[in-house]
């Protein structure tokens, strides 16, 4: 099977595209962070990849895995600094003409004074809402998380955890014995 | 003359009342509900015990059962709960969650209601067995019946404090 979404990608964004692998009909490429807004509008609204429906968007959290596995992932060794392309975003696509999927994804790094029990700051990114409106639960629910702002979200605040939450669980750094302040909530 | 002393045969004849009627207030939260239900049913008589009633009032019951998961979420619910409680008053952590977080360690678990609030007696299991809670409560009207309830001692210290205050005042007053 030719990868027409690779080759679409390759051809129309050189700069914005980090690497690229197809396996089994299933293509996935790896783009700058930079340049999600422009990737996605022209895989959504160009007539022969349209892809028009958002199935899935979450993150990786790639701290403390072997080169080998990061390169796997990331499809670049891990970088000397832990910081750099810590995150991984993960997008799924799916056109409903061509019945085609699609995975993007796209690595960001940690901000360097981020303190991962602080709300606010952290990584950030293009928020998706203005082309899909799936996005914005995922959105929310990766900011729960991990803690990555999305910029351009509406309304983006927790929705897993309840708001008296301290930190990012699903952060590899968040140890799983943490506990959390006892809050009270007095009417009135 | 009988009242100056804590433990009598009045205090022994309120404890043996006390202990044949519990009234329950059942805070079920997950999985072990099941097996509590199963307790409350026909096979596994809790009626034997006079603690059949459930009361789903906080204020109208005595012993509050913990059964299941607590959460950091629901952690200060139950611990209003509890306070809103009159005394005396006993808690039973039914289950290895309400013991001691089971077999989660996670961001959303707390590691057992007795983070919360004094626990009198657990119950280890996942889910217990219906026998386990028959056991546990008679363990429990044991210590109900020689006063080793933790609301009990707290009541019998306090008890002991305004007494021996009394006697200072009645030396100093002379």
């Amino acid at each position: 099977m030719s990868a027409i979404v690779l080759e679409r990608l390759r051809a129309r964004f050189p700069e914005a595209v980090l690497a690229t692998h197809a396996q089994h009909g299933d293509e996935t490429a790896i783009i700058r962070a930079e340049h999600l807004l422009d990737v996605v509008r022209h895989i959504k609204e160009d007539p022969e990849l349209s892809f028009d429906q958002l199935i899935d968007l979450t993150c990786l959290d790639t701290l403390g895995l072997s080169p080998a596995a990061h390169k796997a992932i990331a499809g670049a060794p891990a970088s000397t600094t832990p910081v750099r392309g810590r995150f991984q975003m993960v997008y799924h696509f799916r056109s409903t003409k061509t019945g085609k999927r699609f995975r993007l994804k796209a690595p960001l790094d940690d901000a360097p004074d981020d303190a991962p029990d602080a709300d606010g700051g952290g990584p950030v990114i293009d928020s998706l809402t203005p082309l899909y409106k799936a996005a914005n639960w995922s959105e929310r629910e990766t900011w729960d998380m991990f803690g990555i702002t999305f910029r351009g979200h509406s309304d983006l605040r927790r929705i897993l955890l309840y708001e008296e939450f301290v930190g990012h669980p699903l952060r590899k750094d968040y140890p799983k014995e943490k506990r959390q302040p006892l809050f009270r909530r007095d009417p009135g | 003359m009988a009242l100056e002393f804590y433990s009598t045969r009045l205090q022994d004849a309120v404890n043996w009342a006390r202990k044949y009627s519990l009234f329950q207030y059942p805070f079920v939260t997950a999985c072990c509900g099941m097996e509590f239900m199963a307790v409350m049913g026909p096979k596994y008589d809790l009626a034997r015990f006079g603690a059949e009633f459930p009361r789903f009032s906080p204020r109208q019951a005595d012993l509050l059962i913990v059964v299941g998961t607590i959460t950091e979420r629901q952690a200060p619910v139950l611990r209003r709960i509890w306070e809103q409680m009159t005394e005396p008053k006993w808690v039973m952590a039914f289950g290895v969650c309400a013991s001691t977080g089971g077999f989660y360690q996670n961001y959303s678990t707390c590691p057992g209601a007795d983070q919360v609030i004094p626990v009198d007696i657990y119950i280890p299991g996942c889910p217990p067995r219906p026998e386990q809670m028959l056991d546990a409560l008679i363990i429990l009207q044991d210590k109900i019946a020689q006063g080793r309830g933790f609301a009990q001692v707290r009541e019998r210290k306090e008890f002991e404090a305004a007494h021996a205050h009394k006697q200072r005042l009645k030396v100093v007053g002379q």
